[in-house]
């Protein structure tokens, strides 16, 4: 239980420097250096820490999938063993999806839907905290079975009962898999609440639902599919570990168990989970196409409105991961028809985008190439999939390299490359410096040639036969020749990632010597671009008033008498004056992170000693208490609010009067 | 908990400004149990599936159905939804400003929500009696998740009440601190609800 934080009422700044009693329960001040880093609040940090993170764990994904590609690079591969191939392709899998490109989308959510609504934070920063270290904890539990574990799970990302039994996998791979998902469950709930919070309670003045970007628009269904699919994987998870911890009967077909039950409980969430990951980077391309294009993006409300029947429709399909487990004829049916209407909206969107860049000026900034690069697969992986809604197609394709191909090209290349899109649009909003075009391109077009090369022979591959997690085959299929060229492809897309990380590098120490970027370097829409880079901690001087949709660009274009668009105001005119004195920010916190690692150790206890459970039951306990105890800010800190804000918006403060409320949350 | 702080009472009449009229804090809580349907949707359709699954030895046949008590479990969920009543009362009495009947409630209310796990725990050791073992079989274990499941939120939402009244002998929790009564109130509802659909499905519907 906590107390409500109002990160709008609380305050940093001057109050940093009253002199206050060092205790156990006084808050942190805000320092610098890793302490800050480790009670921070600022859902700017936060995200940033997410972006971290996530990318760490591509670097580990990524190798899996190196060891992958050399192992089957030529036949009777034998790098790993059969073995560790299993543990090394689940682990691929669920490191890519759960620590990787979750928590990357996670990154932007954090950092931008407040920027974008123009709120000073989320509706609970403390609680957000909390959702970075549970799930940074869950990760690192998650990751840790290959050291302590005895390997990795190696039921394949979806963990089918009873493969996934004491009978059929009787090392503890599985059991950290499913404890593992649990705690990154519970951080991705704990998130997603909070930012559904966000969006609907802290849109500044004249921010309406439908003048959201469609970024923020796109990220709130995310949450909303959050909500509700976790919990039934939440629901599969449990009952998987308390078959396997003691001894329940969910998934044993010897004892009346449904095999089948699994795999309906994890694909109600999966297909959503595929909707998860996918619609973030469709609302970062919709930031981008529109900016570079110089046009508003074409059909807005069809965009919202595709993006939440997607989000309907996302729980309507997910019997068609289950086509040949004999789930009967009339549900292959009722399931291969609604599979292919869910390609109706997601087609609605392809078409606006290139509506939007349809006769736009366009500037094909590395940014821009992502997110058109993102399209163009996006719509490859998007047609191969409606082969798969053809239930006679996909009994011959299904568990071939076909749908490795199928799903890398939906993932990573409609995913992965739309995020990385991202990072290259916003990194200037995050850290105050461009990076590297020149890099940049190199990049795109590395990973680009890299991914077509990796992943177009697979459809090749799985047509003619080959099947998915098989760890070696044999020669004469045919099928050496096009595994080469993808285990080429791999490594391509590795020394793409390597020109990323040096352009990080390379723009960092360039960057005193550039003029700095502004506040908007790309001419942009939306309002994040009207305060400085990298971001004030307090984002925005004034609450910002809206009257538009894209509000920013609105700020700085208006149409002359012949209805051309003309240049209004300049960014400094634009942007919001007044000073940013007497703004309160909530005070940073270790409690969070004292909590979040409670969770790992109940996990280790559950496996290896019961001891360590209590020990994490123990701190989660104090950091729980602890939380509930810290002031919602010091209690000397002045809760009059600064009400001599000296312009034109004065009559629409209201939202800075907010108080410091107490009430109960779940923690 | 509610740890009601005197910053909040200082502000607290500035009245809540949010872009919906409702608290965060309110928002949240609907957000959560919207989530909690969906929990509680896939345990109590497990239970569905695998109502009538015994197992195949001699040892592990009987199944939870085949062991009911309908009127002791009628008369613990009468008192549990007793409990939503009497939060109610404690809502009413704290939107009164009446400290003293809000804690009585809150007292009440706690102790009927114990009764219940009392009851909860007299019927899984009745039942493990007559050889309803967790292990048995996949309707007892469905069984035992599912009613288990409900009965740690119920002790959830005990220590929720708990540390409400406490709060409130410690003068934190008043008259201006009722919503947070009424959020506790709500997740308590929900439970009690739940347990509405749980009955009907284990208790009430036929099984053949
Ligand atoms: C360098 C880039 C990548 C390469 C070379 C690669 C390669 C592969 C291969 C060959 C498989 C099939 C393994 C098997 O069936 O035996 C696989 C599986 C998978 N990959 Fe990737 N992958 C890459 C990036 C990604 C990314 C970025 C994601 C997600 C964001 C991803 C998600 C998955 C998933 C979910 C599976 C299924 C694992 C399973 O079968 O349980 N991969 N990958
Ligand atoms: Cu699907």
């Amino acid at each position: 239980m906590a107390v409500t934080e109002d990160p709008l009422a609380l305050t940093t700044g001057e109050a940093a420097t009253v002199e206050r009693p060092l205790g156990v329960l006084t808050r942190p001040q805000g320092g610098n250096g890793w302490r800050d880093w480790l009670s921070t609040v600022d859902h700017k940090k936060i995200g940033i820490m997410y972006g971290v993170a996530a990318m760490f764990f591509f670097i580990v994904g990524g190798i899996e999938a190196l060891l992958i590609r050399v192992q089957l690079a030529a036949p009777n591969g034998s790098v790993l063993s059969a073995d560790i191939y299993n543990q090394v392709f689940t682990m691929h899998g669920v490191t890519m999806i759960f620590l990787f490109i979750m928590p990357l989308a996670a990154a932007f959510a954090n950092y931008l839907i407040p920027l974008q609504i123009g709120a000073r934070d989320v509706a609970f920063p403390r609680l957000n905290a909390l959702s970075f270290w549970v799930w940074i904890g869950g990760a690192i539990f998650l990751n840790s079975s290959w050291i302590v574990g005895g390997g990795g799970a190696d039921c394949g990302w979806f963990c089918y009962s009873p493969n996934s039994g004491l009978a059929f996998s009787p090392s503890h791979g599985v059991d950290f898999y499913a404890i593992g998902l649990l705690i990154t469950g519970i951080a991705s709930l704990v998130s997603a609440a909070n930012l559904i919070v966000t969006v609907l309670n802290m849109r500044a003045p004249g921010m309406t639902l439908f003048r959201m970007p469609v970024l923020t628009w796109m990220l709130l269904v995310t949450q909303f599919l959050l909500l509700f699919a976790l919990p039934v994987i939440t629901v599969a998870l449990f009952l998987l570990l308390f078959d396997r911890l003691f001894g329940a009967q969910f998934f044993n077909p010897e004892m009346g168990a449904d095999p089948l039950l699994w795999q309906h409980l994890f694909w109600i969430f999966g297909h959503p989970e595929v909707y998860i990951i996918i619609l973030p980077s469709f609302g970062i391309i919709s930031e981008i196409i529109p900016t570079f294009s110089r046009k508003p993006i074409f059909g807005y409300s069809f965009m919202v409105f595709s993006g939440i029947a997607i989000g309907f429709m996302g729980f309507g399909v997910w019997a068609h991961h289950m086509f040949v487990s004999g789930i009967g004829p009339l549900s292959v049916w009722a399931f291969s028809m609604s599979t292919m209407f869910i390609a109706v909206p997601t087609g609605v969107k392809i078409l606006n985008w290139l509506a939007t860049m349809w006769g736009g000026k366009l500037r094909f900034t590395t940014a821009m190439l992502f997110a058109v690069g993102a399209v163009a697969m996006f719509t490859i992986g998007g047609l191969s999939g409606v082969t798969h809604a053809l239930a006679p197609a996909d009994t011959q394709q299904t568990d071939t390299y076909y749908i490795v191909a199928h799903f890398h090209y939906v993932i990573f290349g409609g995913g992965v490359l739309g995020l990385m899109g991202g990072m290259y649009f916003w990194w200037p909003k995050f850290f105050g410096h461009m990076l590297n075009e020149t890099w940049g391109k190199l990049h795109f077009w590395t990973i680009l040639i890299g991914f077509n090369l990796t992943f177009g022979p697979m459809h090749v591959l799985g047509l003619q036969g080959m099947s998915r997690r098989i760890d070696t085959y044999s020669p004469g299929f045919g099928f050496e020749f096009w595994n080469l060229v993808a285990t080429i492809g791999a490594f391509v897309i590795a020394l793409s990632v390597l020109f990323f990380f040096f352009n990080v590098w390379k723009s960092r120490r360039d960057a005193p010597n550039l003029p700095p970027p502004g506040p908007d370097p790309w001419d942009a829409r939306s309002l994040e671009w009207m305060v400085p880079s990298p971001t004030p901690e307090h984002n925005f001087d004034e609450v910002p008033v809206i009257e538009s949709d894209d509000e920013w660009w609105h700020r700085k274009y208006g149409y002359d008498e012949n209805r051309n668009v003309v240049r209004i105001a300049t960014v400094e005119e634009a942007a919001q004056d007044g000073s940013a004195t007497g703004v309160h920010l909530p005070a940073p916190s270790f409690w969070p992170l004292v909590l979040a690692a409670g969770l790992p150790l109940i996990g280790y206890g559950l496996i290896f000693n019961l001891w360590l459970c209590v020990v994490g039951g123990l701190l989660t306990g104090i950091g729980i208490y602890a939380w509930a105890l810290e002031p919602v800010d010091d209690p000397d800190a002045d809760h009059g609010h600064d009400h001599d804000h000296d312009d034109h918006h004065d009559d629409h403060h209201d939202d800075e009067e907010a108080p410091v409320t107490a009430g109960d949350e779940e923690a | 908990m509610a740890t009601a702080t005197d910053a909040a009472v200082d502000t607290a009449d500035h009245g809540h400004a949010t872009s919906t009229g409702i608290s965060n804090t309110k928002l949240a809580m609907w957000a959560f149990l919207g989530s909690e349907c969906l929990l509680f949707g896939g345990l109590i359709s497990t239970y569905l599936l695998y109502k009538t699954r015994r197992g195949p030895g001699p040892d592990n046949t009987v199944i939870p159905t085949d062991v009911f008590d309908i009127p002791f479990t009628s008369v613990s969920s009468f008192v549990l939804l007793m409990s939503s009543l009497t939060m109610v009362l404690a809502l009413s009495a704290i939107t009164r400003g009446d400290n003293p009947a809000t804690r009585a409630w809150l007292l009440t209310t706690s102790m009927l929500g114990a009764i219940f796990i009392g009851g909860q725990v007299y019927e899984f050791t009745s039942f493990l009696r007559e050889g309803v073992g967790y292990t048995h079989n996949p309707a007892s274990s469905a069984f035992y998740t599912l009613t288990g499941f409900h009965g740690v939120h119920v002790s959830l939402g005990i220590v929720m009440l708990m540390s409400l009244f406490v709060a409130s002998k410690q003068g934190k929790l008043r008259q201006e601190h009722s919503e947070t009564v009424e959020i506790v109130g709500l997740y308590w509802h929900f439970v009690d609800v739940v347990w509405i659909f749980i009955f009907t499905v284990i208790y009430l519907i036929p099984v053949d």
